[in-house]
């Protein structure tokens, strides 16, 4: 048997494959996602059914969206070895890096996700509202405005979504990572996070089972791209092979298929398949398993795919 | 004719003894921990034939860069004669450039920036500083636009290879075999 030995002579700290990006990565990634799917979720209710009756919580959730984006804003600029640099994004637009369209297309996200859940406030909530601010939110709330914020929401929100699979995408020197598979991957599991997310505040009645249907749906979706993922590193060349095994048989192994798979996926599945058969389970318990699994899917790809290389010595 | 800068490194004359990763650090202060060049020693074959390589290894100012492709703001941008550069102002580090190298040939500095050979181009070109310390004068660099040059000369009679082509990134380091 022909022997391979590479002997590296300078222990160069870069070189021991160290993590350069830690938690706060995938978190930011995690959280992007959610809000997409919560921007989406919201609009798309509103242009389906524009006269239809939403419930105050359901109206209410339109503001989680800003909120656990901006926590996943936060958690970007911790991993930012400069900090207070930040404005240096808005200094350049540079079309072949993702990360420089996802800082410009959080300028557009803002605006919008505001002026839309500023909107879906009603009753007391817009009475509690300065005059000025009350005056925009009847403007928003006004039809033919509603659905063009709507819209606007729902498309910025799937180029929020796309946008944190394509962050990962994009890098080609990461085995692992360098499938189109992600972007719409991510979109996914980012609207089954959301759907899951709102499944444990008190919506009423109908829009539960809605949110369980579209989830279930989103699930059997999710399951699809990841089998596309495998099966596009497993087909590939050599260094794709080595990159698909760090999840198939490698170190990510068992934390992949126990917390994603079938924690994140397969029991949810199952569980809300047997929801819509009339069988009454635990409110929180699928939600709380499917949002550990949209985590942990971004948390083990990113910690598996910066362990993915060329070899290149 | 613009320069196009590429360093060739001879491995039948290197015997990885690491003067060019201490002169590197020495000369561009680089801190403890980092290094922008590194010694690999690669064995082949099956007992008792073996063969040893040594690799002196380094940015590879690629001509196709995925780490300028994926800079956010333009701090890892083309510098003089086609080499890769980073405007230590505009770098935020946001580590974007790491991922993007298929060589793992950046790190980053303890003040923030991201760091990498830059092809000692505070020498405006001449020579480098692991050029000017080996002792076997296995390293290389010059203008390979240049027919004259020796880097054009020994890359026209010499057999050589570059590390990890399928990266697709055409890399500027050659290494006669």
């Amino acid at each position: 048997m022909a022997m391979n030995e590479i002997e590296i002579l300078k222990a160069t700290p870069h070189l021991a494959r160290e993590h350069w990006w830690g938690w706060e990565i995938p978190v930011y990634l995690f959280l992007g996602g959610l809000a997409a799917g919560i921007m989406i979720l919201t609009s798309v209710r509103v242009l389906r059914d524009p006269e239809g009756e939403r419930s105050e919580t359901f109206r209410l959730l339109s503001w989680l969206a800003p909120l656990v984006l901006s926590i996943g804003m936060f958690a970007l600029w911790l991993d930012l070895e400069r900090r207070w640099d930040v404005p240096r994004f808005y200094l350049a637009f540079r079309p072949k890096a993702p990360m420089s369209w996802g800082a410009w297309i959080l300028l557009a996200v803002y605006p919008l996700v505001a002026l839309f859940a500023l909107g879906e406030l009603r009753g007391r909530w817009r009475d509690r509202l300065a005059p000025r601010l009350r005056a925009v939110a009847d403007w928003a709330d006004a039809p033919a405005i509603k659905r063009r914020l709507a819209w606007g929401n729902a498309a910025v929100g799937t180029l929020l979504g796309i946008y944190t699979g394509v962050l990962l995408s994009a890098m080609s020197a990461r085995p692992l990572w360098s499938s189109a598979v992600l972007g719409p991957l991510f979109l996914t599991s980012g609207g089954s996070t959301a759907a899951a997310l709102m499944l444990l505040f008190r919506v009423d009645e109908r829009e539960r089972r809605g949110l369980s249907k579209l989830d279930l749906g989103l699930i059997c979706m999710e399951v699809a791209l990841l089998g596309l993922f495998f099966l596009n590193l497993m087909t590939g060349s050599d260094t794709s092979q080595r990159a698909g095994g760090l999840l198939l048989g490698g170190p990510y192994t068992a934390s992949f298929f126990g917390l994603v798979v079938f924690g994140g996926l397969a029991v949810p599945l199952f569980g809300e398949a047997r929801e819509m058969r009339g069988h009454n389970g635990s409110r929180w318990f699928l939600p709380l398993l499917i949002l550990i699994g949209g985590l942990a899917l971004r948390w083990i790809l990113v910690a598996a795919g910066q362990a993915s290389s060329w070899n290149a010595l | 004719m613009e320069p196009r800068y590429v360093m060739v490194l001879d491995t039948r004359r290197c015997v990885a003894c690491s003067a060019c990763v201490i002169v590197c650090k020495t000369e561009n202060d680089v801190p403890e921990g980092g290094f922008r060049d590194w010694v690999v020693s690669e064995t082949r074959g099956r007992f008792p034939a073996l063969s040893t390589e040594n690799r002196s290894l380094r940015c590879n100012h690629c001509a196709f860069a995925p780490c300028i492709d994926n800079c956010p703001t333009g701090a890892s941008h083309r510098g003089p004669g086609g080499t890769v550069q980073i405007d230590r102002v505009k770098c935020t580090g946001c580590k974007n450039c790491i991922s993007a190298c298929p060589y793992d040939a950046r790190f980053v500095h303890p003040r923030g920036f991201i760091d990498k050979c830059t092809f000692c181009m505070h020498r405006k070109g001449a020579y480098t500083a692991c050029q000017t310390v080996c002792p076997t004068e296995c390293i290389h660099f010059g203008d390979a636009n240049d027919p004259g040059s020796e880097v054009s000369r020994l890359l026209a009679t010499r057999d050589h290879k570059v590390v990890a082509p399928e990266a697709g990134t055409r890399p500027r380091v050659h290494y006669l075999v």
